[in-house]
This record gives C-alpha cells, sequence and structure tokens, in this order.
C-alpha cells in the first residue's frame, strides 16, 4: 500500500472518529454546549485540557526549538507547565465555585461592571482569534503534506471538521473529541520518539535516553551532541543563556499567560466540583508533561541524528555527498522544508555555522563558502519517523497527530469565542430576554461565523500571525490574569480599580510590543528596532506582559484604594467563592 | 453550614499559606534551579549536562505535576476539616 493510502486511511479514521463522537454528544442546552453539562469527570477533563492546550505548535514546533536553542528554549518548557501551577491554585477552583459559563462573565458580575465584561470580551477575542489563526494554517500545512492536496484546500476540509463537531456538540462535542484527540496525539508523538531513543541510547524511555550514553560513542549522548555540534561552530546545547533577567521575565510571561488564556479557563468549569478543578489542573499537566517530557530528548537526539547523518565518519572528516542522501531528505526536498545549495560545487553536503566569526578560519582551511544545508525547524517532528527507518504506519499516525493538536486547540479557542459573543455580548448586553433556545442558536451561528473568520483569516494569514506568542500571552498575562486574580483574593478591587488596572496593563504591554514590533503589527512602523541593544534592560517584547501585570496590579490597587469600596453584596460573592460548598452545577444566570 | 466564620476565616488562612508555600518551590525550581541559580549547581552532573539544565528542561514539570497533587490532597482535607467540603 503506497504512504498516500496509509496516510488517508489514519487521517480520515480520525476525523470520522470524532464525528462519531460529535453525534453521540449533541448538545440538547446552553449548559451542554457551555459547558458539556457540567459532568466532565477530573481525568478526562485533564486530557481534555491537554489536547486544548497542545497546539500545532506544541505538537510540530516546540521540538524544533528545542533542537536550535537548546538550553535557552527551556523557557517555554518551564513557561508552559509552570502556568498550571498558578492555574490550579490561584484561579481555577474559585472560578468554578462562582459556576457560571465565561471568563468576562466572571469579571462582570465580580467588578458590578458591564464595562469591564466588556473589556473582558476584547481581550479574550484578541487573544483567541490570534491563536486561531496559527491553528488553522498549522493543519492547512499539515494537510499539504501528509495529503498532497494545497494548503488552502487542506484548511477548508479542517474546518468542515471542525464545524461539524463543534457547532453541533458545543463544549459537549469538543470535550469527548479533545479526549479522543490526546489520545491520538500522545500516541502519535511518543513511538517514534522511544524507538529514537532505542536506537540511540537503549533505553526506552525518552525522557531517560537524553540523559544517559550514547551507544556508538560511549560518551553521554549530550556530551556528545555538544561535541558534535561546537565542532561546527554551533552553540553548545547547554550553553546558559546571556541575559539571566529576560529569561526569567519570559519564562514568567508564559506561566501567567497561560493561566490566563481563556480558552484553558473554561475547560474547568465542566466539571462537577470544585475539588475536581483542582485535580483536574493536575491531572492535565500530567498529560502535558508526557509531551513536554519527549520534546527535549526528541530535539537532542534528532539533532545529533542529523549531524550522523550529514557526516558519517565525524565532523572531522568530509561529508556526505549530495547523489548519496539518504531518502527522507528527497522527500522533504520536494516540500521546500529542506533546501541544498552546493555553494563551493564540491557536490558534499556541508552544514556549519556560517555566522561564527570564530570558526571562519576553520571553514575557510576546509574549502567551505557557507552552509549549505537549510532545515525548516517544523520538520524535525514530521520527519522523525523517517530518519529513524520505521514503517509507513507511523507516518500516518504522525499526520492524524499532527492534526489532532491543530484541530482540538482550535475547537477550544473557537468555542471560547463564540460562547464570548453569544453569552457576554448577546445575552448580556444586546438581548438579554432572549430565550434559552435562541442563546443555544445564537451561540451556534456564532460558532459557525467563528469558524468562518477563522479559516479566512488562516488562508490570508495577516502579518501578527507570527507574533502570537507575543500577543496573546502578553494579553493574557497584562489584562485578565491579574484582573482574575484580584477579584478572588481581594475584597477591596472595586469596578473603576479593575477597569483601570486592565487597560494600563494592557496599553502598557501593547505599547511596548508595538515599539519594537511595529504599531498594530504593521511592518516598518516600529520607532525601534527588535534587537536586544535597544530592549529596555535587555527585556525582548516577548518577555514584557509580566511587567504589564504588575502595572495592572498596582494601577488596580491605587485606584481601588482612592475610590469607593465594592458594595456589601460583592463582598459576600468573593467570600462565596472562596468555600467550595454549596458549588451547584454551572449555571448562566 | 456547620463552620462559624471563624472557621471559615481560619480555613482562607490554611489556604494562603499553602499557595504561598507551593509558589516558593514553584520559583525556586524554575527561576532559581533552572535559571538564576544554574551556575552555582554547575558541580552537579546529570547524564552529560548539569542539574540546572535538568531542572529548566524536566525537572520543573515533574515538581510542578507534585505541587499540584498535593495542594489537590491538603485542599481536600482542609475542606473537611473546616466543614467546607462540598456534600
Amino acid at each position: 500500500m503506497s504512504q498516500f493510502a496509509i496516510n488517508i486511511i489514519f487521517v480520515g479514521g480520525s476525523f470520522l472518529l470524532y464525528i462519531a463522537i460529535a453525534i453521540w454528544a449533541k448538545a440538547g442546552s446552553t449548559k451542554d454546549f457551555y459547558v458539556a453539562g457540567g459532568g466532565v469527570h477530573p481525568v478526562m477533563n485533564g486530557m481534555a485540557i491537554g489536547a486544548d492546550w497542545m497546539s500545532a505548535a506544541s505538537f510540530i514546533s516546540m521540538a524544533g526549538i528545542i533542537a536550535a536553542g537548546g538550553y535557552s528554549a527551556s523557557t517555554y518548557l518551564m513557561g508552559w507547565t509552570g502556568g498550571y501551577v498558578l492555574l490550579a491554585m490561584l484561579l481555577a477552583p474559585y472560578l468554578r465555585k462562582f459556576g457560571k459559563f465565561t471568563v468576562p462573565q466572571f469579571i462582570g458580575d465580580r467588578f458590578y461592571s458591564k464595562s469591564a465584561r466588556l473589556v473582558a470580551v476584547l481581550c479574550l477575542l484578541v487573544a483567541s482569534l490570534t491563536y486561531v489563526i496559527g491553528q488553522m494554517a498549522g493543519a492547512g500545512v499539515a494537510f499539504s503534506r501528509f495529503l498532497e492536496v494545497d494548503a488552502t484546500t487542506g484548511l477548508i476540509i479542517a474546518a468542515v471538521v471542525v464545524f461539524i463537531y463543534a457547532v453541533l456538540g458545543g463544549m459537549k462535542g469538543i470535550t469527548y473529541t479533545q479526549v479522543a484527540q490526546y489520545c491520538v496525539l500522545i500516541i502519535a508523538y511518543t513511538i517514534p520518539a522511544v524507538f529514537i531513543s532505542l536506537q540511540l541510547t537503549g533505553n526506552p524511555i525518552p525522557a531517560l535516553g537524553m540523559f544517559s550514553t550514547h551507544l556508538d560513542s560511549g560518551l553521554p549522548l549530550l556530551t556528545k551532541l555538544n561535541q558534535v555540534i561546537t565542532d561546527v561552530g554551533f552553540t553548545s546545547f547547554t550553553a546558559d543563556v546571556d541575559n539571566h533577567l529576560n529569561m526569567v521575565l519570559f519564562t514568567l510571561t508564559l506561566m501567567i499567560g497561560t493561566a490566563g488564556l481563556p480558552h484553558v479557563i473554561i475547560r474547568f468549569f465542566t466539571v462537577p466540583k470544585v475539588a475536581d478543578a483542582r485535580w483536574s489542573a493536575g491531572w492535565a499537566l500530567v498529560f502535558i508533561a508526557l509531551l513536554y517530557l519527549t520534546a527535549p530528548a526528541v530535539a537532542s537526539m534528532a539533532r545529533l541524528n542529523l549531524m550522523s547523518t550529514i557526516y558519517p565518519d565525524g565532523v572531522a572528516e568530509a561529508p556526505i555527498d549530495y547523489e548519496h542522501r539518504p531518502e527522507w531528505v528527497k522527500n522533504w526536498e520536494v516540500t521546500g522544508l529542506i533546501q541544498f545549495t552546493d555553494k563551493n560545487e564540491d557536490g558534499l553536503i556541508q552544514v556549519y555555522n556560517d555566522k561564527n566569526a570564530a570558526f571562519t578560519p576553520e571553514a575557510e582551511k576546509r574549502g567551505w563558502k557557507g552552509n549549505e544545508l537549510v532545515v525548516n525547524q517544523d520538520i524535525l517532528v514530521l520527519a522523525n519517523p523517517e530518519i529513524a527507518n520505521l514503517p509507513g504506519w507511523v507516518i500516518g499516525l504522525i499526520a492524524a497527530g499532527g492534526l489532532a493538536a491543530a484541530l482540538s486547540t482550535a475547537a477550544g479557542l473557537l468555542l471560547a469565542i463564540s460562547s464570548a459573543v453569544s453569552h457576554d455580548l448577546i445575552k448580556s448586553s444586546i438581548n438579554p430576554n432572549i430565550s434559552e433556545k435562541g442563546e443555544l442558536k445564537a451561540a451556534r451561528i456564532s460558532m459557525a461565523v467563528a469558524i468562518i473568520v477563522a479559516t479566512w483569516l488562516g488562508a490570508n494569514p495577516p502579518g501578527f500571525a507570527a507574533q502570537v506568542v507575543a500577543l496573546a500571552f502578553g494579553i493574557a498575562a497584562a489584562s485578565l490574569f491579574p484582573t482574575l486574580m484580584m477579584g478572588i483574593f481581594s475584597k477591596r478591587i472595586n469596578n473603576v480599580g479593575a477597569i483601570a488596572g486592565m487597560l494600563s496593563g494592557l496599553a502598557f504591554t501593547l505599547t511596548y510590543i508595538f515599539i519594537y514590533k511595529g504599531w498594530f503589527f504593521i511592518a516598518g512602523t516600529n520607532n525601534l528596532p527588535d534587537t536586544a541593544d535597544n530592549w529596555v534592560l535587555g527585556i525582548s517584547p516577548l518577555s514584557v506582559g509580566c511587567i504589564g501585570a504588575l502595572v495592572n496590579f498596582a494601577v488596580a490597587f491605587v485606584v481601588a484604594r482612592a475610590t469607593k469600596e465594592p458594595p456589601v453584596e460583592i463582598q459576600n460573592l468573593v467570600e462565596s467563592v472562596r468555600y467550595p460548598r454549596g458549588a451547584g452545577e454551572a449555571h448562566g444566570h | 453550614m456547620s463552620g462559624t466564620s471563624y472557621d471559615a476565616k481560619e480555613y482562607w488562612k490554611a489556604n494562603l499559606r499553602l499557595i504561598l508555600g507551593s509558589l516558593i518551590i514553584w520559583a525556586l525550581v524554575s527561576f532559581g534551579f533552572g535559571i538564576l541559580l544554574r551556575p552555582a549547581l554547575a558541580g552537579f552532573a546529570v547524564g552529560g549536562a548539569d542539574l540546572g539544565f535538568w531542572f529548566a528542561q524536566q525537572g520543573c514539570a515533574l515538581t510542578f505535576i507534585a505541587l499540584i497533587f498535593h495542594y489537590a490532597w491538603r485542599m481536600n482535607k482542609l475542606d473537611k476539616k473546616f466543614g467546607v467540603d462540598e456534600e
């Protein structure tokens, strides 16, 4: 059977499964649609959060980022897991006890202000829309590589599948498909990693293999990797970073940004009890860590594998010649994700760091005229099975896994967007008398519109799509997280304080990002070049969200002190979210 | 509610203490061991790298899991002790 047929079977089979689940889990009420009926088991919810959280970026790109960045990319590993500690202790149980459907609804009720709710809706929409564009684009790429259709067609197929199960099933359909998608994506990620770890170290657990002995050389795997790459001028994999402050702030921004992302928070509204919200945060991190502990292993091993393929006799000897390149290099050259240019016309493939001035004399001595192989970071995971000579069905599995990661995150984001529109805008502001049936219909229509908008943006990505990390995490960190936290941990923060805090945190963060990345990400409108020399105290625009959060806290505190304290019933509300007793299932009014 | 409001206050204080303790460990393993204290831990070798590197790439995630489960377990006990648990 051809590889194409195998891919079709795996991807088609997984899609049929998702659609079958959607028909089984059809939403009958707004409660089903927004919070899956409120009866999801904490372990199931943990799995669903895992799939919701792990996007195309986690599945496809993260290992590539770590392979290139080594230690410096640990920021993502620490930041994207550390946020769950904050969620479990500072937000999830209390928001679950509050027991409503959306994040802006808590902000509106707690700060007794429709304006606060609208500001929260705006933050939610910007953060989630930016994020969803990347998912749709990622699904399109996976389709075009594995199913040999062009990216736009792939995108439309993906959108139709999401449409079926998200519009029909709402949160209920999304929850159970996310559980299935988690299983698909984790199996797809782990199997090739296990085989590669066995080949290189004899250890079947990749996370342990990474820190054990490399069989061929008898050296620890990381020592061997460092040797090989530094010998051709690259920075060592384990090298420390120059700017510790920036690394701390970037990690912290990712942590509080993770905790403030609405599509993750609403998943905690689906469990029956406050205690379950705490447990499901733990389970979520277990399921996420299964992939995140494997990612650095995949990264280091794939990088070593790549170098040994290019330099079969060691980096001191000549690299392989282009005529005898392995099959997987040929396969990926077709997609343009691997590119070879024979700069010194000797027919051999030289890979080295041509930007390292200290290595230039050595390169000249060897007659090298520049790095000749450009490998796109994203192919590391996708090409892994081919690099390790694994059978065709593993490649089919990877295709299904990449799509599962993209679709599950897209669905979660689309739900957060549509519930904000139907519940926080339509039901709360535009037409408060809308019937239960009418709201369910409105929720389905907003979901459909959100999918169309996301698909269009995925096919025509605006310039800022690549800035997802800066924008989504910056906004969540600077506006939503601090406001939610103050709403629970302080009785004194009032409506004006919260709004002033949110707006100033947001304004501060966006201004700092725009100064370096261009105003509204329009190229050429940046006031300063986006390089480390120009950043204030070396703080990159990616890292600034946590400082925006501090601004938010400080402004809210000062403004609230200077104005009237919240009414007694609001103080009682704060009191009530702190104690689990009396938590009914989530409801909308 | 079986607990008095005095109980409720004590419950909230106990929760805040638990959160504070957990967040100190949270910050210590990530910003501490993983980043700022990494040079100081360079002497501890872990399979071809150093302890700080291991914390940054794997140790933090494992510690975070332990912290959340510990917190959930302790809070469930506190919920019962102070009579604020869900029936």
